[in-house]
């Protein structure tokens, strides 16, 4: 045994050193920096931070390259870094609805205040592969401008609710659960559902998003509104006593409107279902919207059937860290547990062929 | 000019005052903030009592945007605390890892407490940068202004 593992490390050190060369590459061509990763590649930036669960750009974009591109790598790496650091505290809740909007649009309402934003979007593009970009060395023109208004863009939800036809948030001001701090025990409330979905991976949330949509638990949704833009993040260092601003973060909102028949105790009216990302996610967002709706299902009374309304299922499998560790570590070594496994399977057969 | 070391309690400085030119200055960059303290009088030597160090914030946003607040992931933060010579303790907490930022921000909150020395660096540091920074917010409003979409109702093709 201690001779393969002195075999072992060294053939681990010769497969890392293959690992350095082979992330960079052909070196006739220059090596790409984390500050072009940053500033090029912003959306997978943005999806390690928000699956990694910490927001800081230049870091995302260097576990970006260190894992190849490989963003589940990426999000493991930034969620790894993020334990050697101390906590400060909490911020104040972010007031999404003073975001300076780049996007804000509505599927319900066509004239709404404040109006509808595009921003930099793929939507309306022809998904045409555009071979001026291969080219390289063109610098886009500047895009064009228009006076801003300065119209308040209230939120859609906002504007329902004050007709009576929205149910309203429940006003709590309570400690929300920390599931980084605590394990996740099950039945979970709102608040640490909405964390465990926000670091969740997107493809697990956009696949059972798509399963509500298509039956399984469906509620009927319209995309109220989805906005995307800086807000300000508050914060009051205990030795100040006052709120104090840490700087501004880019994020995505969508607030998904659904039907709901009402109950005994509530009248027919409509729910909401909330996404909330790190960055410009949109995709990730309105799925976030769509599965946190479902997993509402107990509190408003509908039957829970699909798997995206069971909470257990759903939050105990989206974390994607959590998820490849355990099916990773399969390729490990298990000579031992196979070892048994190969005795169990052995005696086995010799007793069904004893008995022949 | 001359405090007795130690002596002079910490002036009080309007907490409105404070927390504004502390949000400018973590919205500015070090070299950013460095250049335009180029154009005053050296600094006076300042003692750092806690930091620069690097930490987490957990950002916390609220179920349906205005409900119950649930932590939505963290933040790097670095924070720095100063002291000067007179005693006034001055504080940087900024987002991000940027150390000479948050070392800076908290000799000027130091510095700004002091009512001879503020109008000198409101004018040449904190007036300038938050100007640069409202311009900023504004280009960017403009650009999304011009992608805002115009619905017009096709009565003609009736």
């Amino acid at each position: 045994m201690y001779v393969a593992t002195k075999g072992g490390e060294r053939a681990i050190g010769a497969a890392h050193a293959w690992l350095a060369e082979v992330r960079r590459g052909n070196p006739d061509l220059p090596e790409l920096t984390a500050a072009q990763v940053e500033a090029q590649l912003g959306l997978a930036v943005d999806r390690v931070m928000a699956e990694g669960s910490c927001h800081d750009r230049g870091l995302a974009a260097l576990a970006v390259k260190q894992a190849r591109g490989d963003l589940i790598e990426a999000a493991f790496l930034l969620r790894a870094y993020r334990t050697t650091l101390p906590r400060f505290g909490a911020s104040t809740p972010l007031d999404t609805n003073a975001m300076a909007l780049q996007r804000r649009i509505s599927a319900t309402y066509k004239d709404l205040p404040g109006g509808q934003v595009l921003g930099p979007t793929f939507d309306y593009t022809h998904r045409l592969l555009d071979f001026c970009l291969a080219a390289a060395g063109g610098s886009p023109g500047g895009a064009p401008e228009a006076e801003a208004s300065t119209a308040p863009s209230p939120r859609v939800t906002e504007m329902l609710a004050r007709e009576g036809l929205m149910q309203r948030e429940a006003p709590v001001e309570a400690e929300p659960g920390d599931l980084t701090r605590e394990p996740l025990s099950f039945p979970a409330d709102r608040p640490l559902r909405l964390q465990a979905l926000a670091r969740g991976d997107e493809g697990f949330l956009l696949s059972l998003g798509y399963s509500t949509q298509r039956g399984y638990g469906g509620n009927h949704p319209f995309v109220g509104e989805i906005r995307m833009g800086e807000v300000a993040v508050g914060f009051t260092p205990p030795e100040l006593g006052f709120e104090i601003d840490l700087g501004d973060i880019t994020v995505t909102e969508c607030q998904m409107v659904n039907q709901f028949k009402g109950s005994r105790t509530e009248p027919p009216q409509f729910t909401r279902g909330y996404g909330l990302v790190f960055g410009h996610g949109e995709r990730k967002a309105m799925s976030m919207a769509l599965v946190d709706r479902a997993l509402r299902a107990e509190e408003l009374g509908e039957a829970a059937t699909a798997p995206a309304q069971q909470q257990e299922f759903v939050l105990s499998h989206c974390d994607n860290v959590e998820a490849t560790g355990f099916v990773e570590h399969l390729k490990l070594p298990h000579y031992v547990d196979f070892q048994s496994e190969l005795e169990n399977v052995r005696t086995m057969r010799a007793s069904v062929e004893a008995g022949r | 000019m001359v405090q007795t070391p130690q002596m002079s309690s910490p002036p009080e400085v309007e907490t409105a005052s404070r927390q504004r030119w502390m949000s400018i200055l973590a919205r500015a960059a070090a070299a950013d903030i460095a250049g335009r303290l180029e154009a005053l009088p050296a600094p006076p030597p300042h003692r750092r009592l806690r930091g620069p160090e690097t930490g987490l914030v957990m950002v916390r946003g609220r179920a349906g945007g205005d409900g119950a607040p649930f932590n939505l992931g963290e933040m790097t933060v670095t924070r720095c605390a100063v002291r000067l010579e007179d005693g006034t303790v001055g504080h940087g907490y900024v987002a991000g890892r940027d150390a000479r930022q948050a070392e800076l921000a908290a000799l000027l909150d130091a510095l700004l407490q002091d009512p001879a020395r503020r109008p000198a660096i409101e004018s040449a540091v904190i007036a300038p940068l938050a100007a640069a920074q409202a311009a900023r917010r504004e280009a960017q409003a403009r650009r999304a202004a011009a992608t805002r979409v115009e619905f017009f109702t096709m009565t003609q093709m009736r």
